[in-house]
């Protein structure tokens, strides 16, 4: 391929362009700079000549005809030589379906940007708000159903949803909530010794893993791992359009996909918060076991003075409440997937920033309940 | 084959193409010449290979055997440059159009001139109009998102978008399915329209037996690993039983006499 290039040559009235090799998308960008400017002549008539125009593609063609129309704005008249067959061709189907003139991008900018986007996201979170409070009542509904009548209630996706929440996740529940214990042990016993204070590292341990950490971190993990779960396989199957399918043939969704996903969660995360638990303070005895020179029998024997049995029912009474959120959040994403591919890479991730978020602001508010409660 | 036509003419030159998958070998010693500028449609039954030639040709999917010249180059024996050169001059559209969802359809067709020229951004938004409109779709189309548009109007944004580089070989994986008589026949007029106007060879995997007696000048048909080419008059006097089948059968006689 030869580049494109164009030659002007001039007399009194006429200015010839002489047009020649390959006006093609891909060698376009090197015949701009030598049309820049050259439209406003003194000639009246301009003469273009496409005698060696090897090859116009369609992109060629309009950038030809563009150049052209510039001239007669200018108040030129043109005119076409030796215009090759192939040529012809192209011209007059990029002629016949070219907009002359091409709407510009009207997206708002600067201030008015700023205000329309704030706007779109306020409205935005009103309308999602609008639709979790609505889905809460479907589910509230179709729960409602299922009590009355208990036929209802799909155990079969209900164990298997156990399990997967449940059981697959007792190794990552386990690690963390340990190395939880192990850190605020570690740090807790630096900061107490400086007050001769060392003993109480295991209030700390016992308070701190049974009241917040026990279950912040467990429904955090699951948030992660189930919530993200939920929201990729309810989204993925309302884009192959099983969900719809399922309604045409008279299951509802929710009682086979939601509820026994938010019963599972609600049944199985309170059972890894024990599990935490007891990771946690087993992490807390090993690392105050090396600090503090403690037996674990002595460890244990500290322990229960420094918790209480309120301490424990602290942390597992936030445990259902936590994942009816996650869960809910979860599927409601999932539920709002729209066919494409990237929506469903966009609502799980919002399903798990808002599980996250809700879990803590939600552990915030009942952390001040339980201290004006006195508990 | 006529005489008159020399390999130079041939677009696309595939020599004992062999392709396998395990054990299962779908084509062994598949030769196939396109010519330029002419529509060649590729049927066979299902497990065939027929989308996986197609694959092949495009280079989506790694033979086992044998050569392919493309415009007079083996695939083979050029540069990653070379061949990045000459996947600019191939435009594929595939089932459901294949738009990349999280752009507009006009962002769809920039996005392609961007990575290989250096336009102006807003001569590049004209020529995406202008393949909009070549595609026979409304000028409003090319800010709408994929997930906006009807199953016939992602095909002919996929389309607008096969043909972003101006391509000089136009690949179509079953462009007529699930599109109704009224949208198919529509669909037909413009590739064959696109061809004429553009010069382009087309190379359409179809089911579409009104297609193929519309605008195909040649159809393939894959049998026995191999490809069977000729014209429909030729292929109808073809003793092979699937042919005579896929011809000869109540669905292929009406389209041949609704086209004679």
């Amino acid at each position: 391929m030869t580049s494109p290039e164009i030659k002007f040559s001039s007399d009194k009235t006429t200015l010839t362009c002489s047009l020649s090799g390959s006006w093609t998308t891909q060698e376009l960008a090197r015949v701009i700079p030598q049309t820049a400017n050259k439209s406003e002549t003194a000639c009246k008539e301009q003469i273009f000549d496409l005698k060696t125009v090897e090859i116009m593609d369609t992109a060629g063609a309009l950038y030809f005809l563009q150049y052209q129309d510039k001239a007669e704005a200018n108040g030129h008249k043109t005119l076409l030589k030796n215009v090759p067959k192939h040529v012809r061709q192209i011209l007059d189907t990029v002629q016949e379906h070219r907009i002359k003139e091409c709407p510009p991008e009207n997206a708002p900018k600067g201030m008015k940007k700023l205000l329309t986007d704030t706007g779109e996201s306020f409205y935005t979170i009103m309308a999602q708000g609008y639709e979790l409070i609505s889905f809460l009542g479907l589910v509230l509904n179709a729960f409602g159903k299922q009590l009355v009548n208990p036929k209802r209630i799909r155990w079969t996706p209900l164990v298997a949803q156990m399990e997967q929440i449940g059981i697959h996740a007792l190794p990552i529940v386990g690690l963390i909530s340990f190395l939880i214990g192990v850190v605020l042990a570690f740090q807790g016993a630096g900061q107490l010794e400086r007050f001769g204070a060392q003993i109480f590292t295991i209030n700390l341990v016992a308070v701190g893993v049974l009241r917040e950490m026990g279950i912040l971190l467990t429904a955090i993990i699951v948030a992660g791992r189930s919530g993200s779960a939920f929201t990729a396989q309810l989204g993925t199957m309302k884009v192959n359009e099983e969900i719809d399918a399922m309604r045409t043939i008279g299951l509802d969704p929710i009682d086979v996909l939601v509820l026994p996903r938010i019963f599972g969660l609600i049944l199985v995360l309170p059972l890894l918060t024990f599990y935490a638990d007891i990771m946690g303070l087993l992490g807390g005895a090993a690392m105050t076991m090396i600090t503090l020179d403690l037996s674990l029998f002595q460890y244990i024997r500290y322990l229960q003075d420094a918790a209480s049995l309120g301490d424990f029912f602290v942390g597992m009474i936030k445990a259902p409440i936590f994942a009816f959120i996650i869960a809910l959040i979860g599927c409601h994403e999932g539920l709002q997937v729209s066919r494409s591919a990237e929506s469903v890479g966009r609502q799980t991730t919002r399903s798990v920033v808002e599980a996250i978020f809700f879990v803590i602001v939600l552990d915030a508010l009942l952390s001040i309940l339980f201290s004006v409660m006195g508990i | 084959m006529p005489k008159e036509i020399k390999s130079q003419d041939f677009v696309i030159s595939l020599r004992d193409i062999r392709n396998q998958f395990g054990d299962q070998v779908l084509h062994n010693h598949l030769n196939l010449d396109i010519r330029k500028g002419e529509v060649i449609g590729i049927v066979g039954g299902s497990g065939t290979g027929k989308s996986v030639l197609m694959r092949t040709i495009v280079g989506l999917n790694q033979k086992a055997a044998g050569t392919i010249k493309i415009l007079g180059q083996d695939v083979d024996r050029i540069s990653q440059a070379e061949l990045s050169t000459l996947r600019q001059r191939m435009g594929v559209l595939f089932q459901d159009g294949a738009l990349f969802s999280s752009l507009t359809v006009s962002q769809n067709i920039e996005a392609v001139i961007n990575e290989h020229t250096k336009l102006p951004a807003q001569f590049v938004r004209e020529i995406a109009a202008l393949k909009i409109a070549l595609a026979g779709l409304p000028v409003e189309a090319g800010d709408k998102y994929p997930s906006e548009l009807s199953g016939g109007m992602r095909k002919r944004a996929g389309i607008a978008r096969a043909l972003a580089l101006d391509p000089d070989i136009l690949f179509l994986d079953e462009p007529t399915a699930g599109l109704d008589p009224i949208g198919a026949a529509q669909f037909d007029a413009l590739i064959a329209k696109l061809q004429d106007t553009l010069g382009l060879t087309v190379v359409m995997i179809t089911h579409d037996l009104d297609s193929l007696h519309a605008i195909c000048n040649r159809i393939g048909v894959l049998l026995d690993k191999k490809i069977k080419v000729g014209t429909i008059n030729e292929l109808t006097k073809e003793t092979d039983l699937w042919i005579k089948e896929y011809f000869g059968g109540p669905r292929g006689r009406a389209a041949t006499r609704s086209h004679d």
